[in-house]
C-alpha cells in the first residue's frame, strides 16, 4: 500500500509548491510537513468510502496550510484535480484558508483563525455518540496554534468527557511565524501538559515517515473508545522535500520564485501528472 | 385597537427555558450546551429530562461555541445559553469563522442582555450584542419583548436552519403578548394603529413603547406602535408602511444607539423614505450597578423617554 503513497507524496509535494507559486503566496511550509500524514489519513485510515451514514471526518484545525488539503482531497477525488489552479484566485472554492462557505467537497467547516478545530471536533464526536455512529473523528492543529487558550478549554473538557471517539494530531514542527515555538512562546512538555490534562499520548518522532504514521495512527484507532481522548505528538520538519525549506521557519508563509521553484519541483519528480 | 394587558410579570430567561424544555420533548436533535449559568438560563429542566443531550460547559465559552458548530456538522440543533455578554463579544471570532462563515446550524442563546442585568455592573451589561451580531454575513438577530415571545421564539428558531441569534434578560418584565402567538422570523408585529408617529420597539421596550402610546394620547398625539423583534432580517415592509403613513419615527431598544435596531431602521428610511428619527438607546456608554428600574430611568430606556423623543420628532416633521 504505501508503494502508491510513495508516488503520491512527491506529486503533493509539486501540487503544494505549484499552487503556492502560481499565485505568489499561501503557506509551503507547514503544508510540506504534512505530506505524509495527510496521504495517510485519506489514503489509508480514514473510513469514508462505506455506504452508511458512520464516516470517518476530519477537522483540520491550522486552516493555512490548505495547499496539502486542497491536493489530498483532489487526489482522493473530492473535486476535479484541476481546480487545484484556482486556488487562492478570485471566484474560487479553494480560498487561502479551508471553508465549507463555498461548497467544496470534503471541507467540513471553515479554518483560519486558530484554535478553533479541536473544539469542533469534539462537537462531532459527542455528535457521533449521541448518533450511535461508531465512526472517528480526526483533528490536525499545529503546535504553535497551542499557544491559542481555547484549545486547553477543549482539552480539560475533553477527557473530562471522556470524549474517546476522536484522534487529534499535533503537526510538532516546533516552528511558527515569528521563529522557532520555543523562541516565541515556548510550550514546554506537550507530552506531560496532556497526559496532565488526561489524555492518552502517542509519539511519533519521524512524522514524515509514511510507514510510522500509519503505524501510530492505527494504534491511535485501536486504542479509541477506551475512555480517553487521543493525541498523536507529530515530529515533522516544516519545508520537508525541498532542501532549502526544511528545517526554518522562513517558508511558513512564503511561495517560492520562478528558480526556487525549479529547483524545488527537481527535488521532487512528477509521478502522478500535474493538475 | 386591540388593548394589550399584562398578564403579571415574568422573566423573558423563563420564557426561553420553557421552550427548551418543550423542544427537549418534541425535537430528538436538539440539544443544549451552558457555560455554568444554567440555573440563569433555566435550563434545568432541559438538562434533567435530556442528560444525554445536555452539555455542561464549565466556564469555557470560547470551546462551547465550537461544540455547537461541530454538534451541528454532525446533524444536531445546539442551543448555547450564557449571558448576553459572554455569548458575544466573548467569542465574536468564534461565532464569526466556525459559526456564521461555516454555516452552522447553533442557536446563540443570550439571557441577561443590557443594563437591565442590573446590580452586576457594566463588565456584564452588554450594550452591543445586537451591532456585534447583526455585521455577522447570514447571522439572524432575534430580540423578544417578554416571555410568551421568548418561549414562541426558541420554539420557532429550530425550524429555521441556520445561525441565529436570540437575545433575552433579567428581570421580570410586562407578559402581555399573545400565548397562543405563532413567532414568525423576520415578521414584524403591528400593536397599536396610529397616525402622527411611528415608534418602532425590540424587546422589553416594546411594553415602554404601549405605555408611551397611552401618555402621548392624552396629548392628542396618535402613535403607531411596531414590535420589531427580528432585527435581522429587518421587516422593512412594515416599517415603511407605517411611516409613509405618519412621516416620522422613534426607535426604542436596550442596547447602544450606535449598531443597534435604531441603526438598522436609519440606513433603510434613508435609502427609501427619508423621514426624520429620534433614537431611545443608550448614548455611547458603559452601564453602571442599580436596579433594572433605577438603570432604565437613569439611562433613558422608559416611557417617557420615548414621549419625550416623539415630541421632538414631531418639531422636525
Amino acid at each position: 500500500m504505501n508503494e502508491d503513497l510513495e508516488k503520491l507524496v512527491p506529486q503533493v509535494r509539486r501540487d503544494i509548491l505549484r499552487m503556492v507559486h502560481a499565485v505568489n503566496s499561501g503557506h509551503p511550509g507547514g503544508s510540506l510537513g504534512c505530506v505524509e500524514f495527510f496521504v495517510t489519513l485519506y489514503k489509508r485510515i480514514l473510513e469514508v468510502e462505506n455506504d452508511s451514514d458512520q464516516k470517518d471526518m476530519f477537522i483540520l484545525s491550522n486552516g493555512h496550510i490548505s495547499p496539502v488539503y486542497y491536493s489530498t482531497l483532489a487526489r482522493s477525488g473530492y473535486f476535479d484535480l484541476k481546480e487545484l489552479d484556482t486556488f487562492r484566485k478570485i471566484n474560487s472554492r479553494l480560498q487561502g484558508h479551508p471553508t465549507n462557505h463555498d461548497g467544496l467537497p470534503g471541507i467540513n467547516i471553515s479554518s483560519g483563525s486558530l484554535g478553533q478545530g479541536v473544539s469542533v471536533g469534539l462537537g462531532l464526536a459527542l455528535s457521533k455518540k449521541l448518533n450511535n455512529d461508531s465512526s472517528l473523528v480526526y483533528v490536525l492543529t499545529g503546535d504553535g496554534e497551542l499557544q491559542e487558550g481555547q484549545n486547553w478549554e477543549a482539552f480539560m473538557y475533553a477527557s473530562a468527557n471522556k470524549v474517546d471517539n476522536i484522534i487529534i494530531t499535533v503537526d510538532y514542527n516546533g516552528q511558527q511565524i515569528d521563529g522557532s515555538t520555543e523562541d516565541v512562546l515556548d510550550i514546554g512538555d506537550l507530552k506531560q501538559k496532556f497526559e496532565a490534562f488526561g489524555w492518552k499520548v502517542l509519539e511519533v518522532e519521524e512524522g514524515n515517515s509514511l510507514d510510522k504514521v500509519y503505524e501510530t495512527l492505527s494504534i491511535a484507532k485501536e486504542n479509541s473508545k477506551k475512555g480517553k481522548p487521543i493525541v498523536i505528538l507529530m515530529k515533522t520538519v516544516m519545508g520537508n522535500g525541498v532542501d532549502f525549506m526544511m528545517h526554518t521557519h522562513e517558508w511558513h508563509g512564503k511561495a517560492p520564485n520562478d528558480d526556487q521553484l525549479k529547483i524545488a519541483l527537481n527535488q521532487n519528480p512528477e509521478t502522478l501528472g500535474d493538475y | 385597537m386591540e388593548n394589550y394587558i399584562n398578564q403579571g410579570d415574568k422573566d423573558t430567561r423563563s420564557g426561553f427555558g420553557e421552550g427548551l424544555t418543550e423542544l427537549g420533548r418534541s425535537n430528538e436533535n436538539v440539544v443544549a450546551l451552558c457555560a455554568d449559568l444554567t440555573g440563569s438560563l433555566k435550563m434545568n429542566e432541559f438538562a434533567k429530562e435530556n442528560p444525554e443531550r445536555f452539555f455542561q460547559t464549565g466556564i469555557a465559552e470560547a470551546n462551547m461555541i465550537g461544540l455547537a458548530a461541530g454538534l451541528a456538522t454532525g446533524g444536531k440543533v445546539p442551543f448555547t445559553g450564557t449571558f448576553a455578554n459572554f455569548s458575544t463579544g466573548r467569542v465574536y471570532d468564534q461565532i464569526r469563522q466556525s459559526v456564521a462563515y461555516s454555516n452552522k446550524n447553533v442557536k446563540i442563546c443570550a439571557s441577561h442582555a443590557g443594563i437591565t442585568l442590573g446590580e452586576d455592573g457594566a463588565t456584564h451589561q452588554i450594550l452591543e450584542d445586537i451591532g456585534l451580531m447583526k455585521m455577522l454575513p447570514g447571522m439572524t438577530v432575534i430580540n423578544t419583548c417578554d416571555f410568551n415571545q421568548t418561549k414562541s421564539a426558541t420554539i420557532e428558531i429550530s425550524n429555521y436552519d441556520g445561525p441565529v441569534y436570540l437575545r433575552f434578560g433579567r428581570p421580570k418584565v410586562a407578559n402581555f403578548t399573545d400565548v397562543s402567538q405563532r413567532f414568525e422570523i423576520g415578521k414584524g408585529l403591528k400593536l397599536k394603529e396610529g397616525s402622527d408617529v411611528t415608534i418602532v420597539a425590540t424587546g422589553h421596550l416594546v411594553w415602554e413603547a404601549l405605555k408611551a402610546s397611552e401618555i402621548l394620547m392624552e396629548k392628542g398625539i396618535n402613535s403607531e406602535i411596531i414590535n420589531i423583534h427580528t432585527i435581522k432580517p429587518l421587516d422593512e415592509d412594515i416599517i415603511l408602511e407605517s411611516v409613509s403613513k405618519t412621516g416620522c419615527l422613534v426607535s426604542a431598544e436596550e442596547h447602544n444607539i450606535y449598531g443597534g435596531l435604531g441603526e438598522s431602521i436609519s440606513r433603510l428610511l434613508t435609502t427609501k423614505m427619508p423621514i426624520p428619527q429620534e433614537f431611545v438607546g443608550t448614548k455611547d456608554t458603559f452601564g453602571e450597578s442599580g436596579t433594572p428600574s433605577q438603570l432604565m430611568d437613569k439611562y433613558g430606556l422608559n416611557s417617557s423617554s420615548i414621549c419625550e423623543s416623539v415630541v421632538n420628532v414631531l418639531k422636525r416633521k
